[in-house]
């Protein structure tokens, strides 16, 4: 192999990088790509990007309201991110995390429409609760029985079950129409609010970061500290090892799936009775693929899952308000945030690898 | 009951749906043979068609007389290009920096989305007028047919002539990638890298050219549907509707449902369009029920997984390191 020349560039494996190392890099990522989508913005405006960030933090956190509408947006992404958590850590490929959201939402806008008169709220919203995380579990069971049982894909098989819930929830809104003919649910009880979530802390979404902080916590040392959380990590590095060690791989995968579609199922419902009370395709609105991102990113630390959800949710809300400032229209801030998720990709590369000049001797660490 | 014409029209409706479809899962198809599951099939249609609009529009805007050939080339170079770019982007992400195939997928469909409906509104303001785009020069190549010219084809002349040039092409482009896949040398080795990586590379086989150039072109395919369904299917305008995300998702659905195969994608097309369609022609439906009716595509692709899956026959199976990453030193 004389004859051949040394490549320009060669990778290698770097040592374990501290973690203050390793969130330099992804800092140092987002900035780069802020800078990009800048330069972006100015080509295709000519505005200055400072001004045009100025207005993006303006929308996001320029009014009391607006702040909260974005803490109510982070907290529903992030619900969603935990729930994909122990699923993705397992190697499961939940990519269905829309259509588990979505029929969360469907049947709590079914109870609130049906019992608003007839039960008290307290009542109606622990029955809510419960009928969603069981619908959400539902849809992800589905396909981890396939999978369990027949190594059925599961990356296929959750992405169809989404337009089987979101073809669903447009029945429902057909047959739920009010008023006649406006193609929309409308807001439920809006006179009584019979199932709303209650203020708590004298704060319209209090209930809404209460419920996902705790889910936050409680997911963090159910993975970390649990048995169970134990188990989906060696279900997730090698299913023969954790055969080996006598781990029921297809209860674990089933179970997990369980418990992931019915956080899921849950963000449908804290969608539906804590922040929209309506129910329409866009109750989900995305949120289902975008936080796969979220959870993959932050690694399935869901503390970390807090800061890129306010990253993502916060440049969306700032995107808008450019939209409506500088005459623009608002999918420019779907593309900022490809542009910043790509750089967070390709960042992690430089985590795990050392890139190294050709004839550059090889360091000893 | 439904009458003879109506059922020529949901034929047409079915032949046209199904040709947007066909051109996304037939790329896809390539990608994933090379052991790419690209899940930006979306973004990337998004691309293909916003490129070719785009560049069409810029020419017909500045040329009072435009050329209906210059119009074509044009808007198929932009499309083409511009969706391979998508690709280039994914496979630099997945193959060279090695991030996850899944996520970066997700992440181009949301760019993809946006850059096109960013530059869709914007094409329309600057249109000027009612707000909305249109290129009629371009859109008219693409629509061009024979049964329209040519008097007296009758029935059967309306069935199978009446479609601009791209629903042939498609056919061509599902006939000739069965073709390259299962009769030539490089589609054998471009198998070889989907089923297994690491025995490809024992061989000889360079496994990222293959991976790259799988990706890069299979995108390019894909984006083609964007651009039927700007130019043909919408007649050169463009709306800021979602529609071309929720048909990249179907596309994507045909390629399980077509078991990695395009000869099937070509009746699976026409048959999705069949039930993406068939609420419209079946009596007695609620506006309710026409929503359950449109399921059933989805329906039908989860029950195929399950099958292929159930029964085990070898060639039906998806490629064997699909999604999975090949890093050569991490076998």
């Amino acid at each position: 192999m004389n004859n051949k020349k040394e490549p320009l560039l060669r990778i290698a494996k770097r040592d374990l990088l501290p973690w203050y190392n390793a969130y330099g890099i992804r800092l140092a990522a987002v900035l780069v790509s802020l800078v990009v989508s800048g330069l972006f913005i100015f080509a295709v405006t000519k505005l200055n990007p400072v001004a045009v960030y100025e207005a993006i933090f303006d929308g996001a956190f320029g009014s009391p309201r607006r702040s909260w509408v974005t803490v109510r947006d982070t907290m529903m992404l992030l619900c969603i991110g935990i729930g994909l958590a122990p699923a993705f850590k397992m190697k499961f490929w939940n990519i269905g995390a829309e259509g588990q959201v979505l029929v969360g939402g469907i049947v709590t806008a079914g109870l609130m429409r049906a019992l608003g008169s007839s039960l008290p709220t307290p009542v109606l919203l622990a029955l809510m609760a419960v009928v969603s995380l069981l619908a959400g579990a539902l849809w992800g069971i589905i396909p981890a029985t396939f999978k369990a049982v027949w190594n059925t894909n599961e990356t296929l098989f959750t992405l169809m079950m989404n337009y089987v819930a979101i073809q669903l929830t447009s029945y429902c809104v057909a047959l739920w129409e009010n008023p006649f003919g406006s193609n929309t649910v409308g807001i439920i009880n809006q006179k009584t609010k019979a199932g709303w979530f209650p203020r708590v802390f004298g704060l319209d979404y209090g209930l809404n970061i209460l419920l996902v902080l705790v889910l936050a916590v409680g997911m963090f040392i159910y993975l970390k500290y649990s048995k169970q959380g134990y188990e989906i990590s060696v279900v997730g590095d090698s299913e023969r090892t954790a055969r080996y060690a006598g781990i029921n791989v297809k209860k674990v995968t089933i179970r997990t799936m369980a418990i992931s579609g019915a956080i899921c199922g849950m963000a449908g419902f804290i969608a539906v009775a804590g922040s929209s009370h309506t129910i329409s395709t866009s109750t989900a609105g995305g949120r289902g693929f975008t936080a796969i991102i979220v959870a993959w990113l932050a690694q399935f630390n869901t503390f970390v899952m807090i800061l890129i959800s306010l990253l993502l949710v916060f440049l969306q809300k700032g995107a808008i308000q450019i939209a409506s400032q500088f005459n623009l229209n608002d999918y420019a801030s779907q593309i900022i945030t490809g542009i910043i998720l790509f750089f967070i990709l390709g960042s992690e590369f430089f985590i795990n690898y050392r890139v190294i000049l050709r004839g550059r001797k090889e360091a000893a660490k | 009951m439904i009458s003879g014409a109506q059922l020529i029209q949901l034929f047409q409706s079915a032949v046209f749906f199904g040709t947007v479809i066909m051109f996304g899962a037939i790329g896809e198809i390539l990608t994933e043979k090379s052991g790419n599951l690209n899940l930006g099939v979306p973004g990337i249609m998004y691309l293909g068609g916003i490129a070719g609009l785009a560049a069409s529009f810029f020419y017909e805007f500045n040329n009072p007389d435009p050329s209906p050939i210059i119009c074509l080339i044009l808007s198929f170079a932009a499309a083409f290009l511009a969706s391979a770019l998508g690709g280039l982007l994914y496979s630099f992400l997945t193959i060279t920096l090695r991030a996850n195939q899944n996520v970066t997928g997700l992440t181009l469909t949301i760019f993809g989305s946006g850059i096109a409906n960013f530059f869709g509104g914007s094409l329309n303001t600057m249109a000027g007028g009612v707000g909305q785009i249109s290129v009629a020069t371009t859109s008219g190549v693409y629509r061009a047919n024979i049964y329209n010219n040519v008097p007296g084809l009758g029935t059967a002349g309306s069935l199978l002539l009446s479609y601009g040039f791209m629903v042939y092409l498609a056919i061509v482009v599902a006939v000739l990638m069965a073709w390259f896949l299962n009769r030539t040398r490089t589609g054998l080795n471009l198998r070889a890298v989907g089923e297994n990586p690491a025995t490809a590379d024992a061989a000889g086989i360079n496994v990222t050219r293959y991976k790259y150039a799988a990706t890069c072109i299979g995108a390019g395919i894909s984006g083609m549907g964007g651009l039927y369904y700007t130019m043909d299917y919408i007649k050169g305008t463009w709306a800021n509707d979602g529609t071309i995300e929720a048909l990249g998702w179907l596309a994507v659905a045909l390629v399980i449902f077509a078991t990695w195969k395009s000869l099937n994608a070509i009746w699976g097309s026409y048959l999705f369009g069949l039930l993406s369609w068939m609420y419209f022609y079946v009596p007695g439906l609620t506006r309710s029920s026409q929503e359950l009716f449109k399921m059933l595509p989805y329906l039908v692709t989860i029950l195929v997984l399950i099958a292929i899956s159930l029964r085990k026959k070898r060639e039906n199976q998806p490629p064997a390191s699909l999604g999975l990453p090949y890093f050569r030193e991490e076998r």
